[in-house]
C-alpha cells in the first residue's frame, strides 16, 4: 500500500536504509520495479540525498528510514528542510503499535522527536487510513511554504491489509494556504515603484519555491522596469548572474554593492525571502530610509524581523503574476531619471570590486580555484551543492547561476555534511548532468560514507574540496574575535585523499599548484565516475567581504587591512 | 488551514497589520484557537511557546464538537504587539490548527475561570470565610466539621480577589481551570 501510494504521487526515487522495522515496506520495494531505492550510508544522507533531489527538480523528496536510531538520524536533515523550506516526504518505521511506550528494541518517540522539525508529522496506527494519510503528507509538503513531513508507521500496520484509496479522493481542503495576493496591497506596491528613485529586489527561496514559472516573471518584472535585483544565498539562479541588473548575493558575505544598495535604497521590494540575520545584520540600522514591501506566502514572515510597510501574503508566481498585470494597465511607468542616476551610484559601489584577489606564489587562493572552476564549467549543463563554511560563501560569490534549481546549500540550518548527500540526490534525479559538491574538507568528512552510495549506484559526483586543513569559518572568527586563539579550529590527522578515493574505488585528484589547476580540473570533468578532487589551497585565506556581527550594511570589511578592532564587544556575542 | 481570517480585497483585518508600530509595551491577550482532536495537537501548540519563548499565562482545552472532532484551546498569553501577531501567525502555520481568534482584539469578550478553594479552621475564622464566600457567591461542594470546599466562578480577577481574602482565614489549597472565554454578541 505505501509503494502503490508513493507511485500515485509520482515518486520515482527513494533514499533509504532498511532496518527490522521497515522490512515490510522494503519486501513491498522489492517486488516492483518503478520505484527506484538508492541505498544510502546513513539515514543522513538519505534525508539531505531527498533535499537535493527535491531542490534540483522541484518535486517532493522522499527517504525511507527504521525506526529508532533510523529516525533520530534524520532529525538532523527534516530540520535543514524546515529551515530552508524544502518539501520531502519522511517514512519511518515504529515497533508495533501494541509496544509502543513499552521501551521496546529501537523504539523512539519518533512523533514527538520530530514535531518542532518537521512542518506535519503522523503516527499512523490504523492501515485503513494510511494511504489517505501518505497523500495528505504530499499535500502537505509541497502546498504553501514548503517543508518536511514524516509518517510514522508501526509495522504491524505495515503488515495488515486494507483498502487502498487513491490520491485523487483525498479531501485536501482542510489545508490550503493563500494564493493570490491582495489586490489592494498589490496596487499599493505599483504605486510605489512608479514612483521610486533608488528601488531595489531582494529575492529569496520563496522564487525557486514558486516553480520556474515564477523565476520567468521575476526576470521579466526586473527587466521592464530596470530595477536592480539582489538575492540571498537561497535564492541564486531565480535572476540569471549575467542579467544586466544583477548586483550578485548580499547579506554578510554578500557583494559591497548588494549591500550598499540595500543599505541606500528607498523602496526594497523583499520577494520570497525572510529578513533573516545574515541579511539583516544590525536590525535597527537595517536599510533605514526605504518603505518595505514583502511578499510571502508564509504569514508569519511578515513582520517578524523588520516591520513591513506593504506586506503582501501570497505565493511568489500569483503576486508577481498580478504585480506585473497592475504595472502594465498602468501604463508602464518608472522613475526613469532617477533610476538612471541610481545605476550611476551602483556602478561606483561596484567599482570597489569588493572580489578582487591576487593569485601570487605557488599556493592555491580558494577565490582562484573556485574562478577556474566557473570559467572552466560555466558553459556546461551543471548543479552545484555545498557544505557548509568559507568554500559555501565563496562558491555563492565567485559561480553563476543562470537557471533556478541549479544551486543547493544548506542555508538556514548551516549543516555541515550536507553536500555529499544533497550531489547524489541532485545526480540521481539528472543522471547525464554534471554534479559538483564545493567543499572544505572538514565538511566533507562529515558524510563521506556516501561516497560509497556514489560508487555503488555509479553517479559520477564531483567531489571539490577546498582544503585548508582549517575549519576556515571557525578560524576566520577567531582571528576577528577570539584574539587569535585557534581554539581546536584545524585537524592534525586528515587522511590522504587520493588514497581514500582509491578505498571508495572512485577517482582521487590532488593540486597544490595553481598553474596545475586548469589540467587537473579538466582532469576531474573528463572522468565518466566520482571523483574527490583534494584542492590544497592557502590556509590562512578570509572570507571577504564580511559584515561584522552587531554592523549595519554600511559598514562592511572589504579585507584584510580593515579588520582590526571591527567587531565589538556587543557584537561578539552574536553568531 | 484558514487560519487567520485574511479577508479578500481588504488589509485591515489581515492576520500581519499591526497596531501601532513594534511597542514595547506588553499586552495581555486572550486567544481562541480551534483545532482539530487529534493525538498530538496540544503538544504542538505548546511545543510552539516554549520553542519559540512565548509566555502562557493560562491554558485551558476540551472537546467542544465530538462530530467534527474539533477542539478549542483558551490560551492567555502577554507580550509586545509584535510578538502576539507573531504568535497569531505562528499558530495559524500548525496543520491542524482551523481558526484562531484574539478575543481581545476582537471585540468585547466573556471570560470566565473555575476555582475551587479549600480553607481549613475553626470558630471566627470559618464563620468570616462562610460569609466572605456568600458575597462572592461561591458554592460549598465539600465540608468536615474543620474544612470547606469552595466553588466559584467568575473572572480571573475575581478569583484572585478572593484567594487574596481566604489566604489568612486558612486557605491551603488551590485549584484553577484557567480562562475560557467566548466574544460577546451573536456572532
Amino acid at each position: 500500500m505505501v509503494v502503490q501510494a508513493l507511485k500515485d504521487q509520482g515518486v520515482d526515487t527513494v533514499f533509504g536504509y532498511p532496518g527490522g522495522a521497515v522490512l515490510p515496506i522494503y519486501d513491498e520495494i522489492f517486488q516492483q520495479n518503478d520505484i527506484r531505492h538508492i541505498l544510502v550510508r546513513h539515514e543522513q544522507g538519505a534525508v539531505h540525498a531527498a533535499e537535493g533531489y527535491a531542490r534540483a527538480t522541484g518535486k517532493v523528496g522522499v527517504a525511507l528510514v527504521t525506526s529508532g536510531p533510523g529516525a533520530t538520524n534524520a532529525v538532523t536533515g527534516l530540520t535543514d528542510a524546515l529551515m530552508d523550506s524544502i518539501p520531502i516526504v519522511v517514512l519511518s518505521g515504529q515497533v508495533p503499535t501494541f509496544m509502543i511506550g513499552s521501551d521496546a528494541f529501537q523504539e523512539a518517540d519518533t512523533v514527538g522527536i520530530t514535531r518542532p522539525c518537521t512542518k506535519h508529522n503522523w503516527l499512523s496506527k490504523e492501515t485503513e487510513t494510511l494511504s489517505d494519510t501518505i497523500h495528505q503528507a504530499f499535500h502537505v509538503a509541497r502546498s504553501g511554504r514548503p517543508g518536511p513531513v514524516l509518517i510514522d508507521i508501526p509495522k504491524d500496520v505495515q503488515f495488515a491489509s486494507a483498502e487502498y484509496t487513491p490520491p485523487q479522493s483525498i479531501d485536501t481542503n482542510r489545508y490550503q494556504p493563500q494564493l493570490k495576493g491582495d489586490i489592494e496591497a498589490i496596487t499599493e506596491l505599483v504605486e510605489a515603484l512608479e514612483k521610486a528613485e533608488r528601488p531595489i529586489f531582494y529575492t529569496g527561496g520563496g522564487v525557486i519555491n514558486s516553480g520556474p514559472g515564477a523565476s520567468q516573471l521575476l526576470r521579466e518584472l526586473v527587466d521592464a522596469t530596470n530595477i536592480p535585483i539582489t538575492s540571498t544565498l537561497m535564492g541564486l539562479g531565480a535572476y540569471p548572474a549575467s542579467g544586466k541588473n544583477w548586483l550578485g548575493m548580499l547579506g554578510m558575505h554578500g557583494l559591497y554593492e548588494a549591500n550598499m544598495a540595500m543599505h541606500d535604497c528607498d523602496l526594497m521590494i523583499n520577494i520570497g525571502a525572510r529578513f533573516d540575520d545574515r541579511i539583516t545584520g544590525l536590525v535597527s540600522a537595517f536599510s533605514p530610509g526605504s518603505k518595505k514591501a514583502h511578499i510571502d506566502i508564509d504569514p508569519s514572515s511578515i513582520n517578524k524581523v523588520i516591520k513591513t510597510d506593504i506586506p503582501i501574503v501570497g505565493d511568489v508566481g500569483h503576486v508577481l503574476e498580478d504585480i506585473l498585470k497592475i504595472w502594465k494597465a498602468r501604463g508602464r511607468k518608472t522613475n526613469k531619471g532617477a533610476i538612471a542616476k541610481w545605476h550611476e551610484q551602483i556602478k561606483d559601489w561596484r567599482a570597489v570590486d569588493c572580489l578582487k584577489f591576487t593569485q601570487e606564489g605557488k599556493t592555491i587562493k580558494p577565490q582562484y580555484a573556485l574562478s577556474r572552476l566557473e570559467a572552466l564549467t560555466k558553459d556546461m549543463d551543471r548543479y552545484i551543492t555545498t557544505e557548509v563554511g568559507q568554500h559555501q560563501m565563496w562558491a555563492a560569490q565567485y559561480l553563476g547561476f543562470e537557471d533556478p534549481n541549479r544551486w543547493m546549500t544548506s542555508g538556514g540550518l548551516g549543516t555541515m555534511g550536507y553536500g555529499v548527500p544533497a550531489s547524489i540526490g541532485v545526480q540521481m534525479a539528472h543522471r547525464d548532468s554534471l554534479v559538483i559538491n564545493v567543499a572544505g574538507e572538514a565538511s566533507w568528512l562529515m558524510n563521506m560514507q556516501e561516497m560509497g552510495t556514489a560508487v555503488q549506484f555509479r553517479l559520477p559526483v564531483k567531489q571539490f574540496i577546498l582544503n585548508n586543513e582549517r575549519l576556515g569559518m571557525v578560524r576566520q572568527w577567531q582571528e576577528l574575535l577570539h584574539g587569535e586563539r585557534y581554539s581546536h579550529s584545524w585537524s592534525e590527522a586528515l587522511p590522504d585523499f587520493v588514497k581514500l578515493a582509491d578505498a571508495f574505488g572512485c577517482k582521487g585528484i590532488r593540486c597544490d599548484n595553481p598553474d596545475d589547476l586548469d589540467e587537473a580540473i579538466k582532469e576531474m570533468l573528463a572522468y565518466d565516475g566520482p571523483v574527490i578532487f583534494d584542492c590544497l589551497v592557502e590556509k590562512h585565506e578570509n572570507c571577504f567581504p564580511m559584515i561584522p556581527s552587531g554592523k549595519p550594511h554600511s559598514e562592511m570589511l572589504l579585507g584584510e587591512a580593515s579588520t582590526e578592532g571591527a567587531i565589538e564587544a556587543g557584537g561578539a556575542v552574536l553568531v | 488551514m484558514a487560519a487567520l481570517k485574511i479577508k479578500k480585497g481588504s488589509t485591515k483585518h489581515s492576520a500581519y497589520n499591526l497596531r501601532p508600530n513594534f511597542s514595547d509595551v506588553q499586552e495581555t491577550h486572550t486567544l481562541a484557537v480551534n483545532v482539530d482532536n487529534e493525538p498530538g495537537v496540544l503538544a504542538r501548540v505548546i511545543g510552539l511557546f516554549s520553542g519559540r519563548g512565548y509566555n502562557i499565562e493560562s491554558l485551558t482545552v476540551a472537546e467542544v464538537d465530538h462530530l467534527g472532532h474539533q477542539s478549542r484551546i483558551t490560551i492567555v498569553t502577554k507580550g509586545t504587539p509584535q510578538v502576539i501577531e507573531q504568535i497569531k501567525a505562528q499558530l495559524g502555520r500548525i496543520v491542524p490548527v482551523h481558526e484562531v481568534h484574539d478575543l481581545t482584539v476582537e471585540g468585547p469578550a466573556v471570560e470566565r475561570e473555575l476555582g475551587l478553594f479549600k480553607v481549613t479552621g475553626d470558630g471566627d475564622k470559618r464563620i468570616e470565610a462562610l460569609r466572605l464566600a456568600e458575597i462572592f457567591r461561591a458554592n460549598v461542594v465539600d465540608s468536615t466539621l474543620g474544612s470547606f470546599v469552595f466553588e466559584i466562578t467568575g473572572a480571573p480577577e475575581k478569583i484572585d480577589a478572593f484567594a487574596d481574602l481566604m489566604r489568612p482565614l486558612g486557605l491551603v489549597e488551590v485549584a484553577r481551570t484557567g480562562v475560557a472565554a467566548l466574544s460577546r454578541g451573536a456572532v
